[in-house]
C-alpha cells in the first residue's frame, strides 16, 4: 500500500526539499536510540498580548519530534497543548503570536522564520494537521475531491493531470478505509467519522513529514473513536509519517503514543516513553493524572483538582504546579525546574530529582 | 532559561472598574454619534416655535421666490427677489419661508417614522416571539406570510392606499406604514429567539419551572435587546423612506408641509432646472442627517449585537 | 440539478403563487374599503377634482360589464383574479381606449433594462468592497480607501439623483438629466441610439448603484468575518492554499450564500425605491407613468402599475430562489 502512494508522489518529491521518499527511509523502531529527528522544537513561547499583561500560552517549551513515531502531547483544558500545536503549523490567530524559539523541520529550516511564499510552500507538504473539528473543517460548498485535490494542486509541481489527482485521492481513500462513491460528495453528506477520515486522507495527500493531529477524536462516539485511532496507526505504520497527537484522553493516548509529553499551565513539565509514562511517572502532576484514568474494576475517588490555581496573567515565581503540587517544597516557591533528562529518555521539571544527576 | 515574566503589579482596581465600564458594548462610537444627530435633529419640535411662526410654513404666507439671505447675485429674469432678514433661508414659489417650511416639516416627518416603526416593532415582535415559541404551522403561517409582505414592495402597495385614502394626516401615515414595518422585526425577533430557546441558560430557566411569560421577558429580553434596537432603528428609516416616496410622488398632506411634500413641491415645479437649491436643498440636508443619524445607530447596535464585527478594527 | 427537490421546487413556487394573490388581494379590497361602489366614487373623485373624464358613459358600462359590479362582491373578485392573471385589466382612465396592460408593456422594457443591470452592478461591486474589507490580505492603500465607498449607503438613490443632476447634468453639463433618449436619434438597433440610451441610463444607474452598493459591503463584510472565524478558513491556510484561493473559493464563495438570500428579500424595496428614481430623471419606465398615473388621477393604470410591479419582484425572487439550490449544496437537507 505504501508503495502504491509513494509511486503517484513521484513529483511531488522531485519538488520538495526532502532527500528521501517514505520507501528509502529505514525501518523505524519506536524505541531506538539512533532516530533522525523530524522537527525540533526549542525553547518555543507564545504570548497572547491584553490590554494590562500578557498571557503567556506556551513558555520556553522544548521538545524532539523523531522520524515515524507517535507523540502524545497531553494535558489539561487550556494547558497551551493546541496553542504548541499550532505554533508549529503557524496558524496561530492574531492577537497570539510567537515570542521566541525556533522550530526546526528536518534538521535545516526554521519554521518561525519563514514567510509568504516560503511559508506556504513547507504547508501541508511537510506538516499537515488533522483539525479538532472535523465538523467544520471542511468547506461546506466544495465536493470531498475537490479539497483534496487543491491541496494537492498547490503543492505538485508540474500539475498532475484530473485523472492523477483521482487515483490519487482514491488510494488514500483507501488507506483510511473510505468508500470510493465519498469522492463526489459534499461535506454534509458524510458522518463524523466520515469527516474526520476525509481529514486523515487529506493530510497524508502530500505525504508529509509530520501530522499534527489535534484531539481527532473528541467529538466522535466511542466506536467511532477506535476506527479512527485504528486509521492513525495505520498510516504511521504504512507511510512511516511521524505524529503530534495532541488529546486528554491517557486512555486513548497510553493506546496510540510511542511518547508522551505532558504539558501544564503553558510548561513543559515531563517527557518519556508511553510505557515509562505510565509505569513510573516522575512528576507530581502526571502522577495525578495517570492515578486519575478510571478504570472500569475500581472506583477511586478524584485527587486532582480541577482547573488552574493561578491567574495566567501573573504566573507565581517558582514551580508552575506549586498551588496544587502534594509534594512542593520550600525551593518549588522560588525556582522554577528546568527540563532536565532524569534517565536516559526521560526528561522532567520537577526538584524532587534535582539530586538524580 | 529565558521563560517570559508578565508583569507582576496588577493595576489598580478602581481604574480596572472604569475601563470595564467604558469596555461596555454599548459605548460604541457609532451608535452615539448617530443618536446625538438624532436628537440634534429632533430639538427642531421644541425650538422650532420659539425661532419662527409656523403659520409662515403655509401657502402664501410670504412673499414668492426670496433668495438666502447670504445670496447676493441672482437671476432677476427669474423672478426671484433680493434676500430678506424675515425669510432667512428664502421663499419658495407658493409663498412658504423655507425656514419654517423645514422646521415644521422635519419634527412631522420624524413623527410619522416614530408611529409607523413603534407600531410595526411592536406587532412584529409579538409576532416573532409567537412564532418562535409556538412552532409548528403557527410558526408556518407567520413567517410565511412575513417574507410574503417582505416580497410585495410595500411602496407600490401604499401607494395605492395614498391614492386612495382623502387627507392623510401624520398619525395615519404612521399607521398605514406600520402595514409594512412589521415582517422586519418579526424575521430578527424569531431567527433569534429560535436560537435563544437552545441555548443552555434558557433550558435550564425552564427546567427550574420558570413561566414562559418569565423566560420571554427576564431570560430572552435582555439578549434580545440590541437586536430590537437595531431592526427599530431599522424600521424608522425604512417607513420614512416610504413616507418621503409616498409624498414625492405628490400623495400625503397637502397643507402642512412634511419634507416629502416640499421635495415634490420642488419637483413639481421645476426648482432644480430653475436653479432654485435653496427650495429642494434644505429637505434634503434635513434627511441626509436623519438617515445618516439612523444609519450610524444602526450599524452601532450591530456591532453591539454581534462582538465579532467589533474585532476586526482592532486589528 | 443538485438540491432541486420536488419538495423545495413546490414550496417555491407556492410563495410566488402566494404573493402576487396577497398582492392583487389587497389591489382589490382596498379601492372597496372606500365607500360608495368603486366605480361611481372613482369617477365622483376625478369630476370633484375637476379632471374631466371623455367618454365616462362608455367607460362606466364597459367597465361594470367587465367586472360585474351588479354581481355579488365574491363574483366580482373571481372575476377580477381572472382578468388580471390574464392580463385584461381594462382601458386607462385618462387614455381611454389605450388598455392598461399596452400602456404598461410599452414602458416596461425601459424599467426593467434598467433595474436589472443597476441591481446587478452595485451587488457585484458591494459585495466585492465588503469581502476585500474584511479580508485580512487586502493591501493597506486599498483597505483605507474602501470605506470612502460608502458614504452615500444611507440616503435614498432618488435624492442622490437629485444631487446628481445638479452635479453633472446642470452644474458640468456633461450627462443628460431627463428622458430615456434624445428626440433627435431614431429608436433601433443603431449604435448612434445604443449610445445615447446608455447615456441617459448613466446618472438613474449611478444614483441606485451608489446608494445600494454600501449596503451590500456592510452586509458582505460581516459575512467574511464570520467565514474567516470558521475552522475550514484555519484548514485552508493550513493546506498552504494560495491567499487567492482562499479569498474566493473558502471565503466568498461561502460568505455570498447569505447575501444572495438578503438580495431576495431587498429585491422588493429596490423596486419600490426605483419608481421615484425614474420620476426625479423623467425615465421612460413605469415609475414616471405611475406618477403621471397618480396625477391624472388614473386609478386603473395606477393599479395596473402596480400589479406588474408586484409580478416583476416576485418572478426575480423565484428566480433567484430557483437558482440558489445550484450555489448551496446543502439547501435541499436544510429544508428537511
Amino acid at each position: 500500500m505504501s508503495e502504491e502512494l509513494n509511486q503517484g508522489l513521484g513529483t511531488a518529491n522531485r519538488a520538495g526539499n526532502r532527500e528521501q521518499t517514505a520507501a528509502e527511509r529505514p525501518p523505524v523502531s519506536p524505541n531506538g536510540l539512533d532516530k533522525e529527528v523530524v522537527l525540533a522544537i526549542r525553547n518555543l513561547s507564545v504570548v497572547y498580548p491584553t490590554r494590562e499583561a500578557s498571557i503567556v500560552a506556551v513558555n520556553d517549551v522544548s521538545f524532539n519530534i523523531f522520524k515515524g513515531e507517535l507523540l502524545g502531547l497531553i494535558g489539561e483544558s487550556g494547558c497551551g497543548k493546541t496553542t504548541t500545536a499550532m505554533a508549529i503549523l503557524r496558524l496561530l490567530q492574531p492577537p497570539g503570536m510567537i515570542a521566541g524559539g525556533e522550530i526546526i523541520l528536518a534538521g535545516k529550516t526554521d519554521l518561525v522564520k519563514l514567510e509568504g511564499a516560503q511559508l506556504q510552500a513547507v504547508r501541508w507538504r511537510d506538516v499537515a494537521l488533522i483539525p479538532q473539528g472535523a465538523m467544520n473543517s471542511l468547506n461546506p460548498v466544495m465536493r470531498v475531491h475537490e479539497q483534496i485535490g487543491d491541496a494537492i494542486d498547490a503543492h505538485v509541481t508540474p500539475r498532475m493531470s484530473r485523472d492523477e489527482i483521482k487515483q490519487r485521492i482514491l488510494t488514500l481513500f483507501g488507506l483510511v478505509g473510505l468508500p470510493a462513491r465519498t469522492f463526489d460528495l459534499y461535506p454534509h453528506e458524510l458522518s463524523g467519522g466520515m469527516k474526520q477520515r476525509v481529514c486523515i486522507a487529506m493530510a497524508i495527500a502530500l505525504n508529509p513529514a509530520l501530522v499534527v493531529a489535534d484531539e481527532p477524536t473528541s467529538a466522535l462516539d466511542v466506536i467511532v473513536q477506535r476506527i479512527v485511532a485504528q486509521n492513525l496507526l495505520d498510516i504511521k505504520n504504512r507511510l512511516g509519517v511521524s505524529i503530534l497527537l495532541i488529546g486528554h484522553d491517557m486512555g486513548l493516548m497510553a493506546q496510540l503514543a510511542d511518547r508522551m509529553a505532558v504539558m501544564y499551565a503553558g510548561n513543559m513539565v515531563e517527557i518519556a516513553p508511553a510505557r515509562t509514562i505510565l509505569t513510573e511517572p516522575l512528576h507530581p502532576y502526571t502522577q495525578l493524572l495517570i492515578e486519575a484514568v478510571p478504570t472500569i474494576k475500581t472506583r477511586k475517588p478524584l485527587k486532582l483538582t480541577e482547573g488552574l490555581t493561578h491567574d495566567l496573567r501573573y504566573p507565581p515565581p517558582g514551580c508552575i504546579f506549586q498551588s496544587r503540587c502534594p509534594l512542593v517544597m520550600e525551593v518549588c516557591r522560588r525556582v522554577r525546574p528546568p527540563l532536565k533528562e532524569t534517565k536516559p529518555q526521560h526528561q522532567v521539571a520537577c526538584h524532587l530529582y534535582d539530586a538524580l544527576q | 532559561m529565558s521563560a517570559i515574566t508578565a508583569d507582576q503589579n496588577p493595576p489598580a482596581q478602581a481604574m480596572t472598574r472604569l475601563k470595564a465600564r467604558l469596555d461596555s458594548p454599548w459605548i460604541n462610537a457609532k451608535l452615539i454619534s448617530g443618536l446625538l444627530l438624532l436628537l440634534v435633529v429632533a430639538t427642531t419640535e421644541l425650538f422650532g416655535p420659539l425661532i419662527v411662526d409656523p403659520k409662515l410654513a403655509l401657502i402664501g404666507s410670504s412673499p414668492t421666490n426670496v433668495v438666502p439671505f447670504w445670496v447676493t447675485n441672482f437671476d432677476k429674469k427669474q423672478g426671484f427677489k433680493a434676500p430678506n432678514l424675515e425669510h432667512p433661508l428664502g421663499t419658495e414659489s407658493k409663498g412658504r419661508d423655507m425656514l419654517a417650511v423645514v422646521l415644521v416639516g422635519t419634527p412631522r416627518t420624524l413623527r410619522v417614522g416614530l408611529i409607523g416603526a413603534t407600531i410595526g416593532l411592536i406587532v412584529g415582535t409579538a409576532l416573532g416571539f409567537i412564532a418562535g415559541f409556538a412552532g409548528g404551522w403557527v410558526d408556518t403561517v407567520i413567517s410565511t406570510l412575513a417574507d410574503v409582505m417582505l416580497t410585495i414592495p410595500g411602496l407600490a402597495v401604499l401607494i395605492v392606499i395614498a391614492s386612495y385614502a382623502t387627507e392623510l394626516e401624520i398619525v395615519n401615515m404612521g399607521l398605514i406604514m406600520a402595514l409594512f414595518a412589521w415582517p422586519l422585526p418579526t424575521r430578527v425577533i424569531r431567527a433569534q429567539v429560535l436560537s435563544l430557546r437552545e441555548h443552555g441558560f434558557i433550558q435550564l430557566a425552564r427546567l427550574s419551572g420558570a413561566s414562559t411569560f418569565d423566560i420571554m421577558f427576564k431570560e430572552m429580553m435582555p439578549n434580545l435587546l440590541p437586536f430590537l434596537a437595531a431592526s427599530f432603528t431599522e424600521t424608522v428609516a425604512l417607513v420614512i423612506l416610504a413616507t418621503i416616496g409616498v409624498e414625492t410622488l405628490g400623495l400625503g398632506p397637502t397643507r402642512i408641509p412634511t419634507l416629502g411634500m416640499t421635495i415634490n413641491n420642488a419637483l413639481q415645479q421645476a426648482a432644480i432646472f430653475r436653479g432654485m437649491w435653496w427650495w429642494w436643498g434644505p429637505p434634503i440636508v434635513m434627511l441626509v442627517l436623519i438617515f445618516v443619524g439612523l444609519f450610524l445607530m444602526t450599524i452601532g447596535l450591530d456591532e453591539v449585537a454581534n462582538p465579532r464585527l467589533r474585532k476586526v478594527r482592532t486589528q | 440539478m443538485r438540491g432541486l427537490t420536488g419538495k423545495y421546487l413546490l414550496k417555491r413556487f407556492g410563495m410566488f403563487v402566494l404573493t402576487i394573490w396577497l398582492g392583487m388581494t389587497i389591489i382589490f379590497i382596498i379601492p372597496r374599503l372606500a365607500v360608495g361602489d368603486p366605480t361611481s366614487a372613482l369617477l365622483g373623485r376625478l369630476m370633484s377634482k375637476g379632471g374631466n373624464v371623455e367618454n365616462s358613459a362608455e367607460l362606466i358600462a364597459r367597465w361594470k360589464d367587465r367586472f360585474g359590479l351588479d354581481q355579488p362582491l365574491h363574483i366580482q373578485y373571481v372575476r377580477y383574479l381572472y382578468n388580471t392573471i390574464t392580463f385584461n385589466q381594462g382601458y386607462s382612465l385618462s387614455a381611454f381606449p389605450a388598455t392598461v396592460d399596452d400602456l404598461i408593456q410599452r414602458t416596461l422594457p425601459w424599467t426593467i433594462g434598467l433595474l436589472v443591470v443597476a441591481t446587478l452592478i452595485s451587488f457585484v461591486l458591494g459585495n466585492a468592497i465588503g469581502a476585500l474589507m474584511a479580508w485580512r490580505g487586502t493591501p493597506r492603500p486599498v483597505k483605507s480607501l474602501l470605506p470612502f465607498s460608502l458614504v452615500f449607503t444611507s440616503i435614498p438613490a432618488f435624492m442622490l439623483g437629485i444631487l446628481l443632476i445638479w452635479v453633472f447634468s446642470l452644474t458640468l453639463n456633461l450627462l443628460p438629466y431627463a428622458g430615456g433618449f434624445d428626440r433627435k436619434v431614431s429608436p433601433g438597433w443603431n449604435p448612434e441610439f445604443i449610445l445615447n440610451v446608455a447615456r441617459h441610463a448613466i446618472l438613474p444607474a449611478l444614483a441606485v448603484v451608489l446608494v445600494r452598493m454600501g449596503s451590500w459591503a456592510l452586509g458582505m463584510r460581516g459575512m467574511m468575518i464570520t467565514a474567516d472565524g470558521e475552522d475550514y478558513m484555519v484548514m485552508a491556510q493550513a493546506k498552504g492554499l494560495s491567499s487567492g484561493r482562499r479569498f474566493w473559493k473558502y471565503g466568498v464563495r461561502n460568505a455570498i450564500l447569505p447575501q444572495v438570500t438578503a438580495l431576495g428579500v431587498a429585491i422588493g424595496s429596490i423596486a419600490g425605491g426605483f419608481i421615484i428614481v425614474e420620476q426625479i430623471f423623467s425615465y421612460p419606465g413605469i415609475g414616471s407613468q405611475l406618477f403621471r398615473a397618480i396625477q391624472d388621477n388614473d386609478y386603473t393604470l395606477l393599479q395596473g402599475i402596480v400589479f406588474y410591479i408586484i409580478v416583476g419582484v416576485a418572478i426575480a425572487v423565484l428566480i433567484l430562489d430557483l437558482t440558489y439550490p445550484l450555489i448551496d449544496p446543502r439547501i435541499s437537507l436544510k429544508k428537511n
